[in-house]
């Protein structure tokens, strides 16, 4: 059974570069693995999802990136939101603003609002995500999801994009923009959402992710998981790290270890392995400290391993199964 | 465990990219600002602090302005907060100094009105809720106000002489693009139709309210309520006498980008997605004719310089794997690893052949990954040697 099996929007965040799209796009298929139909939604203008799913620039409008191969699999579909189409959807959806509507993209303020006015971007930005979770099939031809995963903002600013309400307090007292960022609250602070966070095992990121959390839940915003990414290699236990940074492991057993396996190891050889395993532990005791630190926080933790070839389509696949199995999907 | 202990010879591959020469660059007294930017999370800020260190320990005066360092970073420089003042890091050797202090984006904004308004329209403009939205929270508003406080600590070098180089680290943007374009985009929302439509009802007589102004006033007042445009109307209208000023102030850093004695670094970790921005970053400078200094890739995996190959490693690993014995576990534990930094290498070397070749003209250093983060100036002292110790080792093939 899945951690966050009622779920229905997941969203990830992360500091730069601990591989939140990553993260985001394996869980995408790995809720899709489950059966579910699923959006994966990015928010920045990067388009990370094209990128990670080798397929062309993403429009404002949804795309299949992921066919399900499987019986019993679902579809991902992708969608890169942009604040001004956003907009120009909401006018469109809502007000019927006709002549009104061209009139503000001509006088500027399509831009104004979208990049100006603090707040407003925001809540264009969740109120489409919002758009997609509230879907349902009394919407005639629309395409409706099991899940939503969105590809959020940083770490640094996650609790300020998502508290769309906070932030346009104070601006924004009445009116529909306001409305619209109540409405999207409700959802963001239900049950029905979960935020989870990407870290590596490193002092910066792990310490980002526990202030992260306080302020999630500062704000009311649900918290899911904790995702350690870029894991590396668990192959040397505990023994065989104490050998190597002590400098005491047999290098005679080793290089007749090493010849079962077929490799006539040299000095050179034997004291690079010796070298990189060095490195390793020590590596390995600041990770262990920093593991410590995150299991400290009190949620879900789940690990996924450093792909030494790189987080390539193959790979995205790879780590969906491993999310599968650790129950985050 | 400090960085320096890790100062191993690198044998990376040499890769086609030309050599940049980290200290011919710290050296040159033609060079006044250092702008180090590149996307979030490839160690911007420790680059810039160590650059400036290594900086002053060849004697010049500098000072660095961070965004939004690690505690542990600013402890590292001996000051606990860093705060909107430069001040002296204590244990720099040398004729040089070094002063460091991270950007307080809303003081540096509240400095400007103060510096531009009489004290009763400073106080409107500061109490209203739109400035202090504005300020604090909106998105763009820390890179205007890096690019402010940078021609501010220009001016104040150039007038007291305090110091000959400013190290500039760039706020972790969503793109490494938005630094360059924080001044222009202030000046085209300064001069935007719609600012001015704002201001005409304040001050103009009512033959101003074209019928497309009604429209649109209509469709705000709509949208986000009245309030709200009698809050940003009066935001606009107190702020309108500061327009020029800012406007002729980001035409100035921009400018000031544009001379010879600014040099950029793009700071990149060997990730496509992280080379993939400091490629549009190298294009841009070119368009905008920035000198571009050259490329730092950080966090580079460093080849082990013997013949044992991944895939002899990996087929080793496998027969290996399920021993129960001690010796051959460990055997297995590291041929995985080697096999895996051999897989990195090459991957990262690809990575970087593929930037070179597009690129052949940007000069590139390489930083090898630490294994921990920075703690304390001899930290940042070993990451600035690294720098610089591939030129040495350049020199002597040559």
């Amino acid at each position: 059974m899945a951690d966050f099996g009622d779920v229905q929007l997941h969203i990830v965040t992360g500091k730069g570069g601990t591989g939140k799209s990553t993260v985001a796009a394996s869980l995408a298929l790995a809720l899709a693995a489950r059966g579910k139909t699923v959006l994966l939604c990015e928010v920045e203008g990067r388009q990370g999802i094209a990128q990670l799913f080798d397929v062309a620039p993403l429009p404002y409008d949804e795309r299949l990136v992921a066919r399900a191969t499987e019986h019993g699999h679902g579809d991902v579909y992708a969608l890169a939101i942009d604040a001004e189409s956003a907009l120009l959807e909401y006018l469109a959806m809502y007000y019927r603003l006709g002549r009104a509507g061209k009139a503000l993209d001509r006088f500027g303020v399509i831009d104004f609002a979208t990049t100006i006015a603090p707040g407003v971007r925001d809540v264009l930005l969740t109120g489409k995500v919002y758009e997609a979770v509230q879907r349902n099939a009394r919407h005639k031809n629309a395409r409706v999801y099991d899940a939503v995963v969105l590809d959020a903002p940083p770490t640094g600013r996650i609790t300020q994009f998502l508290n769309v309400n906070s932030e346009l307090a104070g601006l924004a007292k009445v009116g529909p923009i306001k409305a619209q960022a109540d409405t999207v609250m409700t959802l963001l602070t239900s049950k029905r959402t979960a935020v989870h966070l990407v870290t590596v095992l490193e002092e910066m990121p792990v310490q980002e992710t526990v202030d992260g959390v306080a302020e999630l839940h500062k704000a009311g915003l649900p918290v899911g998981g904790v995702i350690v990414n870029l894991v590396r290699p668990q192959d040397l236990d505990d023994d065989a790290r104490a050998e190597l940074l002590a400098g005491t492991a047999d290098r005679t057993a080793l290089r007749k270890a090493l010849g079962k396996a077929g490799i006539d190891a040299d000095d050179a050889v034997v004291d690079t392995l010796l070298a990189e395993g060095r490195d390793h532990a020590e590596r390995r005791g600041l990770e262990d400290e920093q593991r410590t630190l995150v299991e400290g926080i009190g949620v879900p933790t789940y690990e996924l391993p450093k792909l030494a070839g790189g987080a390539d389509l193959g790979g995205l696949y790879e780590l969906a199964e491993d999310l599968c199995e650790q129950g985050l999907a | 465990m400090k960085a320096t202990a890790r100062l191993s010879p690198m044998t990376s591959h040499p890769g086609p990219a030309p050599v940049l020469d980290v200290d011919a660059l710290l050296d040159d007294p033609e060079q006044r600002i250092i702008v180090c930017c590149g996307a979030g999370g490839v160690g911007k800020t420790t680059t810039s602090a160590a650059i400036a260190l290594r900086a002053a320990e060849r004697g010049r005066k500098v000072v660095v302005l961070t965004i939004d360092p690690a505690r542990r970073l600013a402890q590292s420089m001996g000051i606990e907060a860093l705060d909107n003042t430069p001040r002296p890091v204590p244990g720099v050797t040398g004729e040089g100094s070094l002063d460091a202090m991270m950007l307080d984006m809303k003081r540096t904004f509240d400095e400007v009105v103060e510096s531009q308004a009489s004290p009763e329209k400073a106080q409107q403009i500061l109490s209203n809720p739109f400035y202090v939205a504005v300020s604090s929270s909106f998105a763009g508003t820390q890179e205007y106000m890096a690019m402010e406080k940078l021609g501010q600590l220009d001016k104040d070098a150039r007038a007291s002489g305090r110091w000959d180089l400013i190290v500039v680290d760039t706020p972790p943007s969503r793109s490494a693009l938005d630094f360059l374009d924080a001044p222009e985009r202030l000046s085209s929302f300064l001069d935007g139709r719609f600012m001015r439509l704002l201001l005409a009802p304040a001050k103009g007589p009512a033959k101003l309210m074209t019928a497309g102004f009604g429209l649109v006033t209509k469709a705000i007042t709509t949208i986000i309520g009245g309030q709200t445009l009698t809050d940003m109307q009066a935001f606009v209208a107190a702020f309108d006498t500061l327009f020029g000023g800012f406007r002729a102030r980001a035409q100035r850093t921009f400018e000031l980008l544009q001379s010879p004695g600014t040099a950029f670094l793009v700071v990149a970790a060997p990730e496509p997605d992280a080379l993939r921005e400091a490629a549009y970053f190298v294009e841009r400078l070119s368009a905008e004719r920035m000198p571009l200094a050259g490329l730092v890739v950080n966090r580079a995996s460093v080849d082990p310089d013997v013949e044992l190959s991944a895939a002899t490693a990996t087929a080793g690993y496998e027969k290996l794997r399920d021993a129960a014995d001690e010796p051959s576990r460990m055997a297995a534990g590291l041929l995985r690893l080697h096999a895996d930094r051999k897989l990195v290498v090459e991957r990262e070397g690809r990575l970087r052949t593929r930037f070179a070749t597009a690129h052949p003209q940007v000069r590139t250093a390489v930083l090898p990954a630490l294994p921990s983060d920075v703690h304390d100036l001899e930290g940042l002292r070993g990451i600035g040697e690294l720098l610089a110790v591939r030129d040495a080792r350049a020199e002597k093939r040559a």
